[in-house]
């Protein structure tokens, strides 16, 4: 299984995923450049944490744009695997891949911390060596992760079980219920605020986060 | 020429009769305003560099110093780091001048061909009781937020202090760390005829003109928000591709040397990359990026525009490095050459602008300042409450000693992975990709001390930083420091400046610790008085083995609870570097050898709140009977509270006890089991008395609310 990390100017954890994917799952991986346009070598692409372009307008707005983007479209619909995490589920919301939108956190400030996710379908590509209710630590990092989306998509997103993971205990930034990670209908594109990829060696302090990654290579 | 011109430059008459020596004629306008930026004690450390020759350079591993930032070696890796001031900034318009100091004390990190891995941030606040006070502290952590987390250079530590001192002059002292393989190591200079010079990164603009000159080298009279235009404004996400474009550019080999435009900008780069070099640089203003038309060539030279960086290339490979730039979506344009006459030759629309001579201009003037021994205040030792538990619960919500997480959570302090102690214990631990051993790095003062005693304040602050560094389980390695004094031209505030550093050198030399880089900052005053002398300790050390690192919260019930060192009854900070000594390496060689649980330095509200603090850090309770604590003599309060230099906390298992006391046996050290971890409250006895019981879910609330609730409150 060979992975993609998308770099865009400003994307700060793409050396994290690619770390973790070259020497903790010890599987191939290259860094995609945000003017690429073909992915069709690779199996699963990652869409980094950070702030591409900066950010200064709203999260993933400008990034939508960019030359990558539309080949991630493309990649999706032929079923290959996308992971956004953080910024990238940002990305993803804004390039429509991705139902509902991330806002500013409910307390208006960027917080930084471990929090608890609880695992809702693991019977997809990235879940399933997890049992249904696992509960994960798993670091956050962001400003804008307000999960937000109105009833109707709400309704849909559980009747096609596209809810990946719920924040257990307290809700750290307001999401609405308390939604941690989203899948696309088809189940071959997920996005989640926590960071995987921040949790996947011992040394950090929780190995948790390495159930996404080893799904994936499963 | 009017005095009047160099006088608001911020020269002095008899500096303006040495330019006219040095030019043999008068000064252009733009010459002028070279020579006052470079001569300003933000750039060129007039007042203070004499001293700063007395800092020993070198320790138990190879220095790297001389330039932007130091380091040392370990392993094959060069650690470099240093830590800035950008107080006067912060206090005029806190978000973008905390914001701006983090971003130039990064620059400083990755010109070296390091890459940036960490940052630390040491605060210094007016207390949180009227509203420019919230809003200066809000705005300075908000300032550290927007550019480090959007950098992605993780803040892993730091610490934060409030008092009256420093209401009309808050301090952002900013510290960053970085690794490179040693032979990557980059030169900030200048070398070899003809070789073409590159300006890389933002477009010039008019801020930030005179920003070391007039902000910093002066004191806040009542109007400062006037000086708000000299305040740069940070954009993180340039400054982002700028560290992945430059340390791509180093990695082709064919970049002679880079610095980047921090202080006076354009005229620090280029004029101390020539003096560095030995030679001259030929530049040409019509091809700088300019943000705006119309401006003055002086304006150009001056403005301290964040996010640029100056290179000098290999002839004929000039393309391979502006290429890189415009990958990245920068500007990159050849500026310029190296010439062989040492002069800075500088011209506008065809004319010569400034033809000055590069050592003289990066060489600032020597003075000998005048001081006077202050009197030594002693302060009588006081903690509010009735009886120990309200006294206890009252340090414990004191903002100085209350925790910090209500800031650092606002701080990505995990991005790069590297993060393997999280903030909120003693230093920082970060692990070293595909190495066995990590880092460990802690800032710390205590302006307090200083000011009752800068020569021992200054010691202790560096003992504190050695000792935040050994209960992680890491021997310091190197010393960073930020001297933040008042107006160096009156003598009381020079006296604690040169006490100060007399008491670091003799403790760094004593410790066998080399000072690699630093930063002085002077002027710190505002009409309400100067600032407590605060010369900020940066510290890095090796933890030889990272799985043996060691934190402040109890980890196990039944483990015990030991206190190395001696109690001392004293009203005045008193410091033995013997001791002090003593007392770490029982310590580092008990962590080695794997016989220690948890350890913590006692510091602000002593022995009760050290305990406290693991307790509550834990969630475990303890019961301690101090009545064994030397000496017996001491009063409740002492026992308590008093705030004894050389003392750590460490739980071992009980049958680790005998091991543990021949290490400190060996480095006589006095060592006494004081109590048991267990239970759900903190519990300390004295001859069967309770002194002090708490439940731990109630300290963890008083110490966890304190910050927030101030700042709610109005």
């Amino acid at each position: 299984m060979r992975f993609g990390v998308i770099v865009f100017p400003g994307s700060n954890c793409d050396r994290d995923c690619f770390n973790v994917v070259k020497d903790v799952l010890k599987r191939p991986v290259e860094y995609v450049w945000h003017q690429e346009t073909k992915l069709d070598h690779l199996d699963c692409v990652i869409l980094p944490g950070g702030f591409s372009y900066g950010d200064y307008l709203r999260c993933g707005a400008v990034a939508r744009f960019s030359p990558v983007m539309a080949a991630v479209k493309n990649f999706a619909g032929r079923g290959g695997k996308v992971l956004g995490i953080c910024n990238g589920f940002q990305i993803l919301t804004e390039a429509g891949l991705l139902p509902g939108a991330l806002i500013r956190n409910r307390a208006l400030h960027f917080i930084c911390r471990h929090v608890t996710i609880r695992a809702e379908n693991v019977k997809t590509a990235f879940t399933r060596k997890m049992k249904k209710g696992q509960l994960l630590n798993i670091p956050i990092a962001h400003g804008e992760g307000n999960y937000t989306c109105d009833q109707a998509t709400l309704n849909e997103l559980k009747r096609y079980k596209q809810i990946a993971f719920t924040y257990y205990g307290e809700n750290p930034n307001g999401s609405t219920a308390k939604i941690a990670g989203v899948f696309n209908k088809k189940r071959n594109v997920l996005g989640m605020m926590p960071h995987p990829e921040r949790a996947a060696e011992g040394i950090l302090g929780s190995e948790n986060g390495l159930n996404i990654f080893k799904s994936l290579i499963s | 020429m009017e005095p009047k011109v160099w006088r608001e430059l911020g020269l002095k008459d008899e500096e303006y009769t040495r330019i006219e020596t040095i030019l043999k004629r008068e000064p252009s306008p733009t010459e002028l305003a070279m020579f006052s930026v470079e001569w300003s004690e933000h750039c060129g450390y007039p007042r203070s560099r004499k001293w700063l020759k007395l800092f020993p350079q070198t320790g138990k591993y190879e220095t790297l110093v001389g330039e932007d930032a130091g380091g040392f070696v370990y392993d094959g890796l060069a650690i470099i780091f240093k830590m800035e001031s950008h107080n006067h900034p912060s206090q005029v318009e806190p978000k973008q001048g905390a914001a701006t100091g983090v971003g130039g004390i990064i620059r400083d990190i990755f010109t070296s061909g390091a890459r940036p891995i960490a940052l630390f941030d040491s605060l210094r606040f007016g207390r949180l009781n009227t509203p420019l006070n919230k809003y200066i502290f809000n705005g300075v952590i908000d300032g550290i937020q927007f550019y480090g987390n959007c950098v992605g250079v993780p803040t892993v530590g730091g610490e934060i202090y409030f008092d009256d001192a420093y209401a009309g002059n808050c301090l952002v002292n900013v510290m960053c760390l970085g690794v490179a393989p040693r032979e990557k190591i980059a030169r900030a200079y200048a070398k070899g005829p003809g070789n073409p010079i590159i300006y890389a990164g933002s477009k010039t603009g008019r801020d930030g003109i005179g920003g070391c000159s007039i902000l910093a080298s002066t004191v806040f009279e009542a109007a400062e928000i006037e000086k708000r235009p000299t305040v740069q404004v940070g954009d993180p996400f340039t400054e982002k591709c700028l560290i992945e474009a430059t340390l791509e550019s180093l990695a082709t080999g064919v970049v002679v040397g880079v610095k980047d435009m921090g202080a006076a900008g354009l005229t620090c780069s280029s004029s101390e990359m020539a003096a560095a070099g030995g030679v001259g640089i030929d530049l040409d203003l019509d091809k700088i990026p300019l943000r705006e038309a119309g401006m003055e060539p002086w304006e150009i030279m001056m403005s301290e525009s964040q996010e640029r960086m100056l290179l000098c290339v290999e002839k004929g490979k000039e393309d391979k490095v502006l290429k890189i730039f415009h990958k990245w979506g920068l500007d990159a344009v050849i500026v310029g050459e190296v010439i062989k006459d040492k002069k800075m030759l500088i011209k506008s629309k065809g004319k010569v602008i400034c033809d000055a001579p590069t050592e003289e201009l990066a060489k600032a003037p020597i003075y000998d300042m005048k001081f006077t021994k202050s009197e030594i205040r002693s302060s009588k030792f006081e903690v509010k409450g009735k009886n120990p538990n309200e006294k206890l619960l009252n340090l414990l919500s004191d903002p100085n000693i209350a925790s910090k997480k209500w800031v650092y959570e606002q701080y990505d302090h995990m991005v790069q992975t590297n993060t393997a102690v999280l903030p909120g214990g003693d230093a920082a631990v970060l692990r070293v990709r595909g190495k066995n051993w990590g880092i460990a790095a802690t800032t710390d003062c205590n302006g307090r001390y200083c000011q009752q005693d800068p020569y021992i304040g200054a010691q202790i602050a560096v003992a504190e930083a050695a000792r935040n560094l050994v209960v992680t389980g890491a021997e310091p390695a190197a010393v960073t420091d930020c001297l933040n004094f008042g107006n160096p031209e009156k003598p009381d505030r020079f006296f604690q400046f040169k006490s100060c550093v007399e008491g670091i050198v003799d403790a760094c030399k004593f410790f066998e610790l080399p000072v690699v880089s630093g930063n002085v900052s002077f002027y710190n005053e505002s009409p309400q008085g100067p600032i407590l002398p605060t010369p900020t300790i940066g510290m890095v050390g090796i933890i030889k083995d990272i799985e043996r690192r060691c934190t402040a919260p109890f980890k196990d019930n039944g483990d015990l609870i030991v206190l190395l060192g001696g109690n001392k009854e004293a009203e005045m900070p008193e410091l033995d570097l013997d001791v002090e000594l003593r007392v770490q390496k029982t310590c580092l060689e008990a962590i080695r050898a794997g016989i220690v649980r948890s350890a913590h330095d006692l510091s602000e509200g002593g022995l009760a709140v050290a305990l406290a603090e693991c307790a509550i850090l834990s969630g475990k309770g303890a019961v301690m009977n101090i009545s064994s604590n030397p000496p017996l003599n001491a009063g409740d309060h002492y026992l308590l509270f008093a705030e004894t230099q050389s003392r750590i906390i460490m739980t071992i298992s009980p049958d680790k006890i005998f091991s543990l006391s021949d290490v400190a046996m060996l480095y006589e050290v006095p060592c006494a089991i004081i109590g048991k971890v267990g239970g759900r409250s903190l519990v300390i006895m004295k001859n069967k008395k309770r002194l002090v019981n708490l439940p731990v879910n109630r300290l963890q609330k008083v110490y966890f609310s304190a910050l927030p609730g101030l700042l709610k409150g109005k």
